[in-house]
């Protein structure tokens, strides 16, 4: 067994096999349920209508994809150029800090949701700019401070939340005060349970694929990536691109701190995130880097999540298997990606 | 060179060879026959196939339809292994050598067992120095292969396929990185090879090695044989015109009408170039002669705009530039044709159009950071249908394109710009008869228009045919300039050697 390259592959080759890894998904997820104890059609119907099943579960599903969209987002502009981010976590919870730290009162009624979300932009913008400025001057390698980044970030959140950002009348609990109601961000429909995070996440998505496909530096970030080499002989300011890049990146992730908490919980607290800037990674490679990609990605995964989490409670099966099913997905989906471009050859 | 070689024994034989690769037909029916000491010279246009069949015939592609065998034994297909049993040993365009290695243990790798590592040095040492010796390949048994020049190298891969008991030599391409002498060395190697009973196939575009080192030449064109003639019944001009499917006249190239300097170097150092100093006029093609890897590519890199002097003075059209980076190259005139298209030149996943404007889609086609992409397209139709370039379509992936029409997007994109300066680094690499002579045709027109032309190419006979001016390059330094024809193919080759430098260092001091 060889594999040979496929130098045109055909629009068969090229939807074919991801619809086939995303059936290899499903088969396999329904191992894991009978390994489960459970009926394997049984918890894939749970999975589906609690994913998609009533308009509460629809709404849920669209909360929980709004992070989801704004670190795909991150992840996808950073891989572009071949910047890799690993720390939209980290940058997730600076956006998270600031939102807090503006939205319990220090600003009133007109500027805080404006302020604090441009301020939440900048400090994630930051925090990822010391890592790059370490690549680009000193060749340090952005995987491993971005990465652990994400475990110092984690402990001084914690720190923040024992400590100044206390919430007094919190009985003892690790949790920030609440945030004023001029600070959370309104509903999109009264009576319905969805923020307009959903509605920024969208539109960052467009504006993201616009700078890409549209702009000199969109331009400059995909020649970057592709091939730094080619770009580099071609004149472009390549430091300046990936600093740029970095810049973007972490803002994006960012805003999905400040969305959850401007949003959806209305206060800091150590479980904000459950690795939102972790699968972001997923929703991005998934996405195959393409912005308007992530938005279905990201709601696809969100549905997986949102799925899992009911079918666990009606079914007594663990929600780890929506962490299976996404790394299984994963796989598949890289794998599928990888044969549109090889066939294997008997011999 | 026996006037018996049709009836010596037969030991290769490729029949009916048929490889496709989607519609593209890579190999048709491709039949021929290599007798025990001939020299077979496979001649033909990049894409005629030549690669596709020997990859073929040494198991790293399935041919689709046909046979190969060797030695009257039927090889089996697709087995790089069964290839190297049945005595063929291949020489790689580029080597494959592991250069922490001493000579002896690339020659010995993987030729041992696991079990007798250790053992049987000696022999083995005593097996290569006899090859070296039979063969006239001399090379240090326990050099470190980082130490060795390229010819050297190339003997070594030689050596390895002669210690592996090799009867056929594939040879891919073999003088394309070695000086003159050197190439005339490894043809006497292929002498002795052939004399003590050997086969040889070479891969080659230069006609004169052709003509002058094989039996028998068969010739390629879009993956059919078009031609297997003895080369004593032939000439150059019957193997070109078979090789392009036409009668080729040479070209002759006028002498330029020398322009005023409109760059100078006065002594720089920059990477590994050593006290360099040259003119460039307009209307001059300033032709860089040099065994590849003696500071060419810093050369191309510190006018390109890509490395920095050290030391010296560099002056464009008379002043020294504060900044140099490749934009200010670009902006002060420079145009670059970059001697890797694929990875320097070019962006493989990006269309011919956002090729097309590498280099200026931000001063020519931006307004307020947003890319005027219309306005991109209508600039790559003029460039393809001004360069003939054959292609689906501005949107279409350049990887898609062959090596010649990548080429003429290339010199589009820097031929519209006007250059003042242009540096043709390796410009021909790679392409076939018809490309070579647009793309000459293209820098002499650029001379013409009185632009300063630098072309650096390994290939003595073009830095002959189209120079005004020709410079050596050797271990980073640059030999005086030498007029058109004031030194013959010899002695330039003894420059490339490194003979000369001190002398003429002094003269020009």
């Amino acid at each position: 067994m060889r594999l040979e390259p496929v130098a045109n592959p055909t629009l068969l080759r090229q939807l074919g096999l991801p619809a086939l890894a995303l059936a290899a998904t499903v088969l396999v997820a329904m191992g894991l349920a009978l390994l489960a104890g459970a009926n394997p059609f049984a918890v894939l119907g749970q999975i589906l209508t609690g994913a998609l099943g009533s308009r509460l579960a629809v709404l849920e599903t669209l909360n929980r994809a709004t992070p989801l969209i704004f670190t795909g987002l991150a992840v996808a502009v950073a891989f572009r150029a071949k910047l890799w981010n690993i720390g939209a976590e980290a940058q997730l919870y600076a956006g998270a800090i600031i939102a807090v730290l503006l939205g319990t009162g220090a600003l009133g009624a007109p500027f805080v949701l404006p302020v604090s979300a441009a301020v939440a932009l900048l400090a994630g913008a930051m925090l990822l700019l010391v890592p790059v400025l370490l690549k680009v001057r000193l060749g340090v390698d952005e995987v491993v401070t971005t990465l652990l980044l994400n475990f110092i970030m984690a402990l001084f959140v914690s720190y923040l939340l024992e400590g100044p950002l206390k919430d007094p009348m919190g009985m003892g609990w690790p949790k920030s005060p609440a945030l004023t109601p001029d600070a959370r961000l309104p509903r999109i429909v009264d009576g319905l349970r969805l923020h307009w995070g959903f509605g920024i996440a969208l539109i960052a998505a467009v504006i993201v694929w616009v700078v890409q496909t549209r702009t000199t530096l969109g331009f400059e970030m995909r020649a970057v990536g592709s091939n730094i080499r080619a770009a580099r002989f071609a004149g472009m300011p390549v430091n300046a691109v990936l600093v740029k890049t970095a810049l973007l990146s972490g803002g994006l992730a960012a805003l999905a701190g400040w969305s959850e908490v401007a949003g959806a919980k209305g206060h800091l607290s150590l479980d904000l995130s459950p690795g939102f800037g972790y699968t972001g990674i997923i929703v991005a490679m998934l996405a195959l880097l393409h912005p308007l990609g992530v938005v279905v990605t990201a709601l696809f995964v969100a549905g997986v999540f949102v799925g899992a989490d009911a079918m666990s409670r009606s079914a007594g099966v663990p929600t780890y298997i929506a962490d299976m099913l996404l790394a299984v997905a994963l796989l598949f989906m890289v794998l599928g990606i990888a044969l549109t471009k090889v066939r294997v050859v008997r011999g | 060179m026996s006037p018996t070689k049709t009836e010596a024994e037969i030991v290769l034989r490729l029949d009916q060879i048929t490889k496709r690769f989607g519609k593209l037909v890579a190999n048709d029916a491709i039949s021929l026959t290599l007798h025990r000491g001939e020299v077979l010279a496979l001649l033909g246009e990049n894409g005629a196939g030549k690669t596709t069949l020997m990859n073929i015939l040494f198991g790293h592609y399935l041919a689709d339809a046909g046979s190969v065998t060797a030695f009257g034994q039927p090889l089996p297909a697709g087995q790089p292994k069964a290839a190297l049993a049945a005595g063929i040993g291949m020489v790689h365009q580029h080597f494959t050598l592991a250069d922490q290695l001493t000579v002896l243990e690339n020659i010995t790798l993987g030729t041992e067992s696991l079990w007798s590592f250790g053992r049987g040095r000696a022999t083995a040492l005593a097996k290569v120095q006899a090859l070296s010796r039979d063969f006239g390949l001399a090379v240090d048994p326990h050099a470190r292969i980082a130490d060795l020049s390229v010819g050297e190298r190339q003997r070594v891969e030689i050596l390895k396929a002669l210690y592996r008991e090799a009867r056929i030599l594939i040879l891919d391409e073999p003088t394309a990185v070695l000086t003159p002498q050197e190439a005339e060395a490894l043809f006497q190697t292929l002498r002795l090879a052939t004399a003590r009973g050997l086969s040889v196939i070479f891969i080659s575009h230069k006609l004169h090695e052709v003509m002058g080192h094989s039996d028998t030449c068969v010739v390629l064109r879009h993956g059919c044989v078009v031609g297997q003639v003895a080369t004593r019944d032939t000439d150059r001009h019957a193997l070109a015109a078979m090789m392009v499917g036409a009668e080729m006249a040479e070209a002759t190239v006028a002498p330029g009408v020398p322009g005023p300097v409109r760059l100078s170097l006065r002594n720089v150092r920059a990477g590994p170039l050593r006290e360099v100093t040259l003119d460039l006029r307009g209307g001059t093609i300033t032709g860089l002669a040099g065994v590849s890897g003696n500071g060419q590519a810093a050369l191309a890199d510190l006018i390109g705009g890509g490395l920095l002097p050290e030391a010296g003075v560099m002056l464009v059209d008379g002043t020294a530039l504060p900044k140099w980076s490749p934009r200010a190259a670009i902006a002060a005139g420079v145009g670059r044709i970059p001697e890797d298209r694929h990875k320097t030149g070019t962006v493989a996943d990006f269309t011919l159009a956002e090729n097309a404007v590498l280099e200026t889609y931000a001063t020519r086609f931006a307004r307020a950071g947003f890319v005027d992409w219309a306005a991109v397209r209508r600039h790559t139709e003029t460039l393809i249908a001004g360069y003939d370039v054959r292609c689906p379509g501005p949107e279409a992936r350049i990887r898609l394109l062959s090596g010649g029409n990548m080429q003429k997007l290339i010199l589009g994109r820097v031929m519209e710009e006007a250059p003042g300066i242009l540096i043709a680094n390796q410009p021909v690499r790679g392409l076939d008869v018809g490309a070579i002579a647009y793309v000459h045709g293209r820098l002499v027109a650029a001379r013409d228009a009185g632009a300063a032309v630098l072309l650096i190419s390994e290939d003595l006979d073009e830095v002959m045919g189209l120079s005004d001016v020709i410079h050596v390059i050797s271990e980073g330094r640059l030999s005086p300039a030498f007029a058109r024809g004031a030194l013959t193919q010899g002695e330039l080759g003894l420059w490339m050697a490194g003979h000369g430098f001190g002398q003429g260092l002094t003269d020009a001091a």
